[in-house]
């Protein structure tokens, strides 16, 4: 076997060759030209001695950035290797899990599940601590995953779409390469996509009853919405979502979202009757507010899974 | 309960879902909407200080129908409402100062995020200001975080990516260290609210059981709040952050992002881990603050470039708000919230008018190319100079006001550490007028040929000039009504 082969050239010289080749083809021939030329004038123009003095300065400058660059990883492996024996040591002596005795086994858990029952009406505990007694953090949470879609959905979508669509050859190329109706894909998707639909939208509705919840069936009508895109590719999902669906959706969802909470908390701590009754324990409105609380997380759980895929999609979405 | 008392509560929930409705707002609507919501929530934050002034002491506010230990909770008290009208109402006047800035340096379609980040950022601040509850402060941290990262690069010019990578870098280890310490602190004492914690947690200190742990807990948790505000050794995402960003976002960052780490960090010394168990993190603390207002001044006296010679300026005020705090002195904690109110306000005017004498520069931001461009923008000359000034310490601003509470704090204490605080402010005073009186003398120096420049630039309209006259307006009655407000602040630290 000759030794000609690209992969041994890669294993015998580290990854440097495959890199520059990289960098090479990634930049722009018109650039690396204009600085060739910009180069050329600068030295053309530079008296010798100053010339001179550059390249010794340049020679010196690489010499201590060589001697930093070694000192400092030797010092942030050091600083990390200490940081770590420091924290194990200290977590060694954490009161051990599972010791009836720690404090964390005290009064909250057995509150909890003594109490969740009669004061939320949800079967899963869970449920109830996210969402009714720690009510205001599951709020801030959504909205976590809402500002990380707009803050991406900022920085990955081209500035100018929107207007007619300017996809520039490569970006035609990667839509090209999408898999489009490949048919064992697409004969599975039929079977699999219709089940889990239904599926998370059963966890979406017994988030209070069963081991779920709004960010579970969620995450599972994400998945079968990208499972779908696979299968069928972005013409057909674009006809029922686009970013403008994700938009009012996700918007709806969290406004009724903060509006439930906001009647929640108002009407707890003025002590007013709530409209949203418990109902028979282990029916489907047994919960009162966490039914619509937990289809609210679910909407914007999934419309946060599929458009964080697609917006990594160059071009419109 | 009166309905006064729902306004924090109904604050947080209105921000939230304006940001939402932001979202999917056309751009020129959406601005409208930002503008409204901020100065709306100014406004109810300024009646709910009124009515605060006329209620005796504070009230717990459960979230929900069940209070401590079970659920979350907000407290609200004097403290809580001074502070949380300073964030209110310097978030509103860094919008309205920056808006003409927006429209010609943020593309059109990222507009609408801008607003639903700064409504998400308001929510973040007023909850963490009233939290009563480790976890949802964590929570807000984590808002506050991403909505700074997205402040950053919502100008997509310039180093702004490289910025924004590095404070996103730093951010996240400032986040996951306090986290970490949360859990710790969580599996120690089983609650998460404040007054349980400080029962089991002053309980662990006096058995004197698992003392490496809480202290492990409570390094973790100053340290990274220390990294997310900037504190001097972990400063280093400062200067490029605070310089590259438009600026209503930098005005943002460096008056209200970075103080409201710092607020939770003083409520959760002196309602979670008791000042005298802070004591010996508080101490490092010290030591790491007063570099910081010494090498802060140094760097942006070598600093040419005037927005990062004000961002340099930023961290060695992070450094005496730190300094105040780790004192673990009731004085300390009051002067600590004053300096917070004092530079929130002129630190905002300097980014905001620094913004735009660079503009009628024509874009260049040395200072030296600045030469008269007090003359050619008065108004924001002024504002430059007055916000210079207070950061300074000339009497009848509200820098000045501040320096003194700092002083009467460093005389409660032990004598060297008095001498030593009181030289270090000393120090930087000289220090921080050797580089801001520079700069101001040279806006009011003769112009170079720069006419041309001052013509081509944008008029900034009358938003700029109403927050402009705002801030300084701010300035000036936190110097003259200094004492006023310290009471308020003192009445609500008493309660700490």
């Amino acid at each position: 076997m000759t030794k000609n082969n690209g992969f041994f050239q890669w294993i015998e010289s580290g990854s440097q060759a495959l890199d520059l080749e990289m960098q090479d083809s990634l930049r722009d021939p018109d650039e690396v030209e204009q600085e060739e030329a910009a180069r050329e004038l600068d030295d053309a123009l530079m008296p010798a001695e100053r010339k001179k003095r550059r390249s010794v300065f340049s020679a010196l400058r690489a010499a201590d950035t060589k001697r930093f660059n070694t000192i400092y990883r030797v010092l942030a492996v050091m600083l990390c290797a200490g940081l770590i024996a420091f924290m194990l040591f200290s977590v060694a002596q954490m009161p051990s899990f599972g010791n009836p005795d720690t404090l964390t086994h005290s009064e909250l858990s057995s509150f909890y599940a003594r109490n969740t029952i009669r004061d939320s009406g949800a079967a899963n505990i869970i449920c109830g601590i996210i969402l009714d007694y720690r009510g205001f953090d599951t709020l801030g949470e959504s909205h976590v995953l809402f500002i990380a879609v707009c803050t991406v959905m900022m920085l990955l979508r081209s500035p100018n779409d929107g207007e007619a669509s300017e996809l520039d050859a490569e970006d035609l190329r990667e839509h090209y390469l999408e898999v489009r109706h490949d048919n064992i894909l697409v004969m599975i998707a039929r079977f699999v996509v219709p089940v889990l639909l239904v599926f998370g939208v059963y966890v979406v509705l017994n988030g209070h009853l069963s081991p779920g919840g709004g960010f579970s069936g969620g995450a599972i009508l994400g998945g079968a919405l990208l499972l779908y895109l696979f299968a069928y590719g972005y013409r057909r999902t674009e006809r029922f979502m686009t970013i403008r669906t994700f938009r009012v959706v996700s918007c709806c969802a969290l406004v009724s979202y903060s509006t439930l909470k906001c009647y929640h908390f108002y009407t707890g701590v003025n002590g007013i009757a709530s409209i949203f009754r418990r109902g028979t324990y282990g029916t489907l409105f047994s919960g009162g507010m966490l039914l619509p609380l937990d289809i609210a997380v679910g909407l914007v759980v999934a419309c946060t899974m599929y458009t964080f895929f697609t917006l990594f999609r160059k071009g419109d979405f | 309960m009166e309905f006064w008392q729902n306004i924090p509560m109904l604050l947080v929930v209105f921000s939230l879902m304006s940001a939402a409705i932001c979202s999917v707002l056309p751009g020129k609507v959406a601005r409208v909407w930002l503008t409204a919501a901020t100065g709306l929530a100014c406004a109810a934050s300024a009646f709910f200080l009124a009515k605060m002034l006329g209620f005796e002491g504070d009230y717990v506010y459960k979230m929900g129908e069940f209070g401590a230990p079970y659920g979350n909770e907000l407290r609200c008290g004097r403290l809580e409402a001074v502070v949380a009208l300073t964030f209110t109402s310097v978030l509103f006047l860094a919008v309205l100062g920056g808006a003409h800035r927006i429209s010609t340096e943020v593309d059109p379609q990222r507009r609408p995020l801008f607003c639903t980040v700064s409504l998400l950022l308001q929510a973040a601040l007023i909850a963490m200001t009233y939290t009563n509850d480790m976890f949802t402060g964590y929570v807000f941290i984590e808002i506050t975080t991403i909505a700074a990262c997205a402040l950053i690069c919502v100008k997509s010019r310039g180093r702004t990516m490289f910025a924004a990578t590095r404070y996103m870098i730093m951010n996240l280890i400032g986040s996951g260290l306090f986290l970490f310490g949360l859990c710790m602190m969580y599996c120690l004492t089983g609650h998460l609210l404040f007054p349980q914690l400080k029962e089991q947690i002053a309980l662990l200190a006096a058995r004197g059981r698992y003392g490496v742990p809480l202290y492990t807990a409570l390094i973790l948790m100053g340290l990274g709040i220390a990294i997310k505000a900037g504190l001097y050794p972990f400063h280093t995402w400062i200067p490029n952050a605070y310089s590259s960003a438009t600026p209503s976002a930098a005005a943002m960052l460096s008056s209200l992002v970075s103080k409201t780490y710092i607020f939770l960090l003083l409520k959760a010394v002196w309602r979670v881990f008791g000042p005298e168990t802070f004591q010996p993190v508080g101490d490092v603390l010290f030591v790491f603050s007063m570099l910081g207002i010494v090498m802060g001044s140094v760097e942006a006296i070598f600093e040419h470039n005037v927005r990062r010679m004000v961002a340099w300026s930023s961290v060695a005020q992070i450094g005496y708000i730190f300094m105040a705090l780790s004192l673990c002195t009731r004085e300390g904690a009051a002067a600590a919230v004053f300096h917070i109110a004092a530079h929130s306000c002129a630190k905002s005017t300097l980014f905001l008018s620094a913004g735009r004498l660079v503009e009628v520069s024509g874009g260049k931001s040395d200072f030296r190319d600045l030469r008269g461009a007090g003359l050619r923008a008065p108004l924001a000359g002024a504002a430059f100079s007055v916000g210079a000034m207070s950061i300074v310490g000339i009497p009848v601003l509200g820098g000045f006001a501040s320096k003194v509470f700092l002083v009467e704090a460093a005389l409660q204490l032990s004598k060297w550490k008095c001498i030593l605080m009181l030289a270090v402010l000393a120090v930087s005073v000289v220090l921080n007028v050797a580089y801001f009186l520079r700069t101001v003398l040279t806006l009011y120096r003769d112009p170079i040929a720069s006419e041309a420049a001052a013509a081509k630039a944008p008029r900034a309209g009358a938003a700029f000039c109403v927050s402009m006259s705002a801030l300084i307006g701010l300035s000036v009655a936190l110097g003259v009504c200094g004492g006023t407000v310290m009471n308020w602040i003192r009445a609500g630290a008493a309660l700490l």
